[in-house]
């Protein structure tokens, strides 16, 4: 017993001693325009296959700074890293516009110096007032995009245009749908359906979105983040919500698949870049947002990944075929900004947490 | 093995067996003996595993920043939370399936090594191996190949569709059935490796004595083989139940998102609602819970055996001396 | 009894259960088409990738050195655990603290040690994940060679003692090899463990030191590729020529 007893001693002390240490601070220097990035080197972390297979070759041609880029799979566990960890070895890290928000409000972000970014300029103006930072602060948008419905009118045999026709589906299709699991966007049909905002933080409005999805539910086929395109392509699922952008990889294998944005509208998602208070490295980091930025490099990107860009010199120089295969890629900003900027709901997003609990473990 | 010399003369020290059922045991003789054993491995599970959990778990008492992250004013009111029925619900939907992973685990696991006990030392090697070479695979690449003979266009579906079984597809996939035997195939080894670690120190002799002495080899089984092996069964079973509770990869996609266990709760709480104090406070009770189960598995295990053991050698001296 | 249906038939189902899915990885891996579904023709272009594959190749490499080191930690540690807890403790506290690694979620671990060595000011490397990797192991091995130690028969090591060997000498020479299935099951599960190990992996290490799970996990994004189907199968080709060169090699089949 003595033993067990001095081993919970010194771990408690342990403990302690820790607890009241300060955490490591992040590196304050400040940014120096002057700085030879050349002497600098870069850690990326992105979303696999999600940019450019030559990107980083590229960048090291174009500016002297070699660069490393590591995978991320989701927004949550990078975010999760970022924040238990002082130094995480990352200098640029590229998050959804909501947990760019999350980020700096944790003091985690280094406020870009715009003398570094000059290509900023090739945005277009509604890329730089974006409701989860506007002017662009602290992050640059890499790719945008809308959530809809994707689907094969071969199987479903007509052409969804609401957020009902996944929500309440016809007979025929049930077992046929997916919807996404991220707790925002499972939210989102029936919230737009409801008419109400993708940033609503009303219980009683939740309360009702949870009405509608636990009948959803047993008309699903399954929730799903990310093989909710190949079930398409294989004819296990015939409807699916979807990010444009995704749509595009199933329009890749199966042509005959159309993507819509259904009539009661939808949001606006923003993936960014965002360079760490920690990074050690600043100024290479700036200049590799700034070099994103490049007409052509951008136009390259959406080329790549499919996604549309929110880069107006990039867009317009696009392949006018590529452009008709994948109508997205061009799509209006103005349409775009039609739609509602995600946000971070602050401590409200616990209660959207739970109520994508509580629609899962239903029945 | 060979008879052991307790058929010999008794020169050992006499010991009041009556007394002290754990007669087989020393009392240790100082803490020096015990330190080279028990030092280092308790000093790193303390520094690389208490510590930080200890950490994490002391964040339960504190609240949830705005944006995610701690604020550190004192509060229980995380475990307050706790009791809600979702919540509870959830624990026991993770109860019930976990304890389903578990008992089939066992009921396939037990013979299988069983039989392995009984293969050549050779092949006992090679089907040990051959249990756990499929683990060395990936466990993301394996799921994905279940989902791809599950699932309604998948290669079982078109087998039985294409030989005329079935007209419609048969959904296996995305029902707490596909989690169960998701887990099952995932955890399986964990039930394998330590009933055949106990199996294997049988002394073969007990059952051949029985058998000379008339009984059927279901009684053999029945009385001597499964007896032994408690402790196996039970470290296994711990093996299997704890982290088919934890898993949160299985019910997502294999679940289809359609069933949440108590892993998929800790990490929406840790990773998803930015949460970590709530997150905390399921995990420590979580983790609490399983302490108190592995706690009865350990008297239990020392009951049963102990008792057996008793049997066991006194079988054993009856065989020899016979 | 001995090879009565009752056992043969579950033995093997087990074994047809554990290698479906393997088998149809391995068939995937030669299909000249990236649709999981159809099949086009047989095509060794997918190992071509893997082989180019740097981050693959560097994250498998990551892999076995964390599986290897925490599984010599692990072993040594739990065993000599495991016998320090069956000889010289009586009630189960001490047990159940070195089991505990065991119950704790991963993510808990996973955040935990990050928090930890982030505090300290550790930089993260491949040596954060060996080190974390062994934590839990610790309490897998020493649980396996327990469960093995509560069946000895301890005659013997007392008849060692009282033909007067020392306390090491017996340990060595009477205990340990008693031991040796269980150590060296525990020390196969210890090494499966962590090779298959993603999350606290993805906690534990430095973006630029991935190991092979981390690699693959952010690359099935779309579900999994021909060229992972082809890792896996070389992955389990190369295991199973270790294995038999390793037996080869050692006397491990008498001691069992």
């Amino acid at each position: 017993m003595r033993f067990t007893k001095s081993v919970a001693i010194l771990a408690g002390a342990t403990v302690t001693a820790l607890a009241l240490t300060s955490c490591a601070g992040a590196s304050n220097d400040a940014i120096d325009p002057e700085a030879d990035i050349t002497e600098q080197s870069l850690t990326v972390s992105i979303w696999a296959d999600y940019y450019p297979e030559t990107l980083a070759e590229d960048f090291e041609k174009a500016t002297g700074v070699p660069v490393t880029i590591v995978n991320h799979a989701t927004n949550e566990e990078v975010v999760a890293k970022l924040t238990a960890s002082a130094d995480p070895g990352i200098d640029v890290a590229f998050v959804s516009g909501q947990y760019a928000q999350a980020l700096n409000e944790a003091g985690l972000l280094q406020e870009l110096d715009k003398s570094l970014i000059p290509n900023e300029a090739n945005l277009y103006p509604e890329a730089l007032e974006l409701a989860y930072d506007e002017g662009n602060a602290y992050s640059e948008p890499y790719a945008w995009g809308t959530t809809g419905l994707c689907y094969r009118p071969d199987l479903t045999g007509f052409a969804p245009t609401s957020w009902n026709d996944l929500l309440n589906p016809v007979p025929a299709l049930e077992g046929k749908t997916t919807m996404l699991s991220t707790e925002r966007w499972m939210a989102l049909p029936a919230l737009k359906m409801l008419g109400e905002s993708v940033n609503s933080d009303d219980p009683a409005v939740l309360e009702k979105v949870k009405e509608q999805m636990l009948k959803t539910k047993d008309t699903l086929l399954a929730f799903d983040d990310t093989t909710f395109y190949s079930k398409l392509v294989s004819g296990e699922a015939a409807m699916v919500e979807a990010w444009d952008g995704w749509c595009n990889y199933a329009i890749a294998e199966d042509p005959t698949v159309q993507f819509v944005l259904p009539e009661e509208g939808s949001d606006l998602w923003v993936d960014t870049m965002t360079v760490l208070k920690s990074s050690k490295n600043k100024e290479a980091a700036m200049a590799f947002v700034n070099y994103i930025l490049e007409a052509d490099v951008q136009s390259y990107v959406a080329s790549s990944i499919l996604y549309a860009v929110p880069n107006k010199a990039a867009v317009e120089s696009l392949d006018p075929a590529l452009v008709e295969q994948f109508p997205n890629l061009a799509i209006d900003p103005a349409t775009l900004l039609e739609q509602e900027t995600v946000v971070d709901v602050g401590q409200f997003g616990t209660e959207y947490t739970r109520l994508a609990t509580e629609i899962m473990a239903a029945g | 093995m060979t008879a052991p010399p307790t058929a010999a003369p008794d020169t050992r020290p006499p010991v009041p067996s009556v007394a002290r059922p754990h007669a087989v045991r020393r009392r240790p003789r100082g803490r020096l003996a015990a330190l080279p054993f028990l030092g280092p491995g308790s000093l790193y599970i303390a520094l690389l595993v208490f510590v930080p959990v200890l950490l994490i778990t002391a964040y339960s008492f504190f609240e949830r920043g705005r944006f995610g992250g701690v604020v550190f004013t004192f509060t229980l009111e995380n475990f307050a939370r706790l009791f809600d029925p979702l919540y509870l619900g959830v624990v026991a939907n993770s109860l019930g399936i976990a304890a389903v992973v578990t008992a089939l685990a066992l009921l396939i696991g037990y013979p299988t090594a069983l039989m392995i006990t009984r293969l050549s030392p050779k092949w006992r090697t090679i089907a040990l191996i051959a249990v756990l070479l499929p683990f060395w695979t990936n466990f993301l690449i394996r799921t994905y190949a279940w989902i791809l003979l599950l699932n309604n266009a998948g290669w079982i579906n078109q087998a039985l569709q294409a030989l005329g079984i079935t007209q419609e597809p048969i959904s296996m996939l995305y029902t707490p059935q596909a989690v169960v035997v998701g887990l099952l195939y995932m955890y399986l080894p964990l039930m394998i490796l330590p009933l055949y670690s106990s199996l294997s120190s049988q002394d073969a002799q007990l059952g051949e004595a029985a058998t000379n002495l008339g009984a059927s080899p279901f009684r053999v089984f029945r009385t001597i083989t499964v007896p032994l092996s408690i402790p196996g069964i039970l470290t296994g079973c711990v093996f299997v139940f704890v982290p088919a509770m934890s898993n949160f990869v299985i019910p997502e996609l294999i679940g289809g998102g359609k069933t949440v266990l108590i892993g998929n709760l800790i990490r929406d709480q840790f990773l998803k609602a930015r949460d970590w104090p709530f997150g905390a406070a399921l995990a420590l009770v979580l983790t609490i819970s399983l302490l108190l189960l592995l706690l009865l598995q350990a008297r239990l295990s020392k009951r049963l055996t102990d008792g057996k053991r008793e049997k066991a050698g006194a079988a054993k001296g009856v065989v020899t001396d016979a | 009894m001995r090879r009565s249906r009752f056992i043969r038939i579950p033995f093997w189902l087990t074994f047809v259960f554990l290698y479906l899915p393997i088998v149809v990885v391995v068939i995937l891996s030669f299909n000249d088409s990236s649709n999981l579904f159809v099949w086009r023709g047989f095509t060794l272009d997918w190992y071509g990738e893997l082989f180019r594959d740097q981050a693959i190749l560097e994250g498998l490499v990551n892999t076995l050195i964390v599986a290897t080191g925490s599984t010599a930690i692990a072993t040594v540690l739990g065993t000599l655990l495991a016998v320090g807890i069956q000889r010289y403790t009586k009630g189960g506290l001490v047990r159940a603290f070195a089991l505990t690694p065991a119950l704790l979620p991963d993510l808990l671990l996973g955040i935990g040690i990050l928090s930890v060595f982030s505090l300290l000011g550790f930089s993260l490397g491949l040596y954060s994940v060996l080190l974390s990797h062994a934590a839990f192991s610790i309490a897998f091995v020493t649980a396996i060679v327990l469960a093995r130690l509560a069946h000895l028969d301890p005659s013997l090591e007392e008849a060692s003692r009282d033909l007067g060997a020392g306390p090491v000498r017996t340990f060595a020479r009477v205990t340990l090899p008693q031991l040796a299935p269980g150590i060296v099951a525990g020390a196969l599960l210890s090494f499966t463990l962590s090779i298959d190990e993603f999350v606290i992996a993805f906690f534990t290490a430095a973006p630029t030191t991935p190991t092979l799970p981390i690699v693959i996990y952010s690359m099935v994004r779309f579900g999994v590729t021909p060229e992972i189907n082809a890792l896996a199968t070389v992955l389990l080709f190369v295991s199973v020529i270790a294995v038999l060169g390793a037996q080869r090699l050692t006397k491990v089949t008498e001691a069992l």
